[in-house]
């Protein structure tokens, strides 16, 4: 396959790139039985080398709905890592026998050195604490699925801005897009890195932080909430003065606009209550779903096989 | 006043802020050569106060990428029988590659052996580049 594309980091893909991926995803939100044989005679080597549920699960079932196969492993201790083989080596041999590479690793920046070795398409399904950009993309299906835009929207995060990297990744990739305004809801031990608010000033992109959530509520088309995560924190007493600092209860909800979302990353702790699943609002269980379509849409356009792909 | 001879051939690193000299002298492996090489400190300079100068009598290569991280007020004279033939001004430069090594310990380049890792200018203030596999920040 000449001129290869990976998907490493959100902004691997142009603005345009990105629309032409979430019209496809959403053409088969409304008719995945046309894709049911997309892929067939393709091969997806799944690597995972540290657990994971929900994101594993969702490559192979994106595969398996396209058509495709799977192979791979989900415990490293199986593979010819436990050998000694290097990352490098093992993106070179697998991709003699895959069409297509999803790797998800401890270490930050594996996928971009596996990319550099295979002589195929790689997704970057998790590198550590750096980047999982198939989870943007899923957030920005649901977003494009409910709201029916990605411009013109005001989003409010909510939890752990510090540590959380979907959040991070997902304010990057929406800061491109025009009139996108951020409310940063967090205590303030965990409050937004600098050197994102920094790229936000830069690009003239409008945001406030508050550590009151029932204030910000009324002003937002979406409300993403996300878990305070235990693993960040050396001190356990700090942990657990701020797991439970924001809950979204279904009174909360009283003052948002009818046709806010509510989403989340999951897996979800306390931050929200069990009584807010049943109101319309809530789309995180949702959320799921669209992630398995966009990965559909993402294989079918790394591997070129839908002439909607614009891929360069 | 230590006098020292006026260089036949070779390169003159002028303008080297003070201290930073030994840093030069050791990135560019100086003590490696069998050339003449003179590192003098603390030299008077009406433009700086005091600075660092360094005179090569060699043909050497400079590998300017190093010299523009370590101190890009740093400047590079050529000469050839006795007279400047050609100056060099640094700068910060945009990419390094095989320069910086990452300080992240979780970054993959800490646990597999990769030589050419390539680093981005991303405050040339504080002279940080990001690391091209994980982003972290690093300077030299």
């Amino acid at each position: 396959m000449n001129n290869i594309r990976h998907l490493l980091e959100p902004q691997d893909f142009s603005v345009k790139e990105l629309g032409s991926l979430l019209e496809l995803a959403d053409s088969i939100v409304n008719a995945p039985e046309k894709y049911a044989e997309k892929c067939k005679g393709k091969i997806l080597a799944s690597l995972f080398y540290e657990p994971s549920t929900r994101t594993k699960f969702s490559f192979d079932a994106a595969m398996l709905r396209l058509g495709g196969q799977v192979i791979g492993f989900s415990d490293p201790n199986t593979s010819s890592t436990a050998k000694g083989e290097t990352v490098a080596d093992s993106a070179k041999t697998v991709s003699q026998y895959a069409d297509i590479i999803v790797v998800r690793h401890p270490k930050e920046g594996t996928a971009r050195l596996m990319s550099k070795h295979a002589d195929c398409p790689v997704i970057n399904a998790g590198d550590g604490g750096h980047q999982h950009p198939t989870q943007t993309l899923t957030d920005l299906l649901t977003i494009m699925h409910y709201k029916k835009r990605l411009t013109d929207l005001t989003i409010g995060v909510c939890g752990d801005l510090m540590f959380g990297r979907t959040i991070h990744s997902l304010v990057s990739c929406l800061s491109r897009f025009s009139n996108v305004k951020f409310v940063f809801i967090s205590p303030d031990e965990l409050k937004m890195p600098t050197y994102i608010k920094d790229s936000l000033n830069k690009l003239g992109i409008s945001y406030y932080e508050t550590d009151n959530l029932e204030h910000a509520i009324p002003d937002l088309d979406i409300l993403y909430m996300s878990r305070v995560q235990r693993e960040r924190f050396i001190n356990e007493e700090e942990y657990m003065r701020l797991k439970d600092f924001f809950i979204l209860t279904r009174d909360k909800l009283d003052t948002a606009k009818k046709d806010m979302i509510v989403m989340h990353p999951l897996p979800r702790v306390n931050e929200i209550a069990t009584d807010v699943d049943d109101d319309p609002r809530a789309v995180y269980f949702n959320q799921v779903k669209f992630g398995m379509y966009v990965r559909m849409a993402l294989i079918l356009s790394l591997l070129r096989l839908d002439e909607r792909s614009v891929l360069s | 006043m230590i006098n020292v001879s006026k260089l036949k051939k070779g390169i003159v690193l002028d303008h080297i802020t003070q201290g930073h000299g030994y840093k030069v002298f050791e990135q560019l492996g100086l003590d490696k050569l069998d050339d003449v090489v003179v590192l003098m400190r603390n030299v008077d300079s009406k433009k700086m106060g005091k600075k660092d100068l360094i005179k090569i009598e060699t043909d050497l290569k400079l590998d300017f990428d190093v010299l523009g991280l370590i101190d890009p007020g740093i400047s590079v004279t050529y000469v050839s029988d006795g007279v400047p033939v050609k100056k060099l001004h640094l700068t910060l430069p945009e990419t390094v590659t095989g320069i910086l090594t990452c300080k992240n310990p979780r970054c993959i380049t800490n646990v597999e052996k990769i030589d050419e890792i390539t680093f981005r200018l991303v405050d040339p203030d504080k002279k940080q580049y990001a690391c091209e596999y994980c982003d972290a920040r690093t300077s030299l």
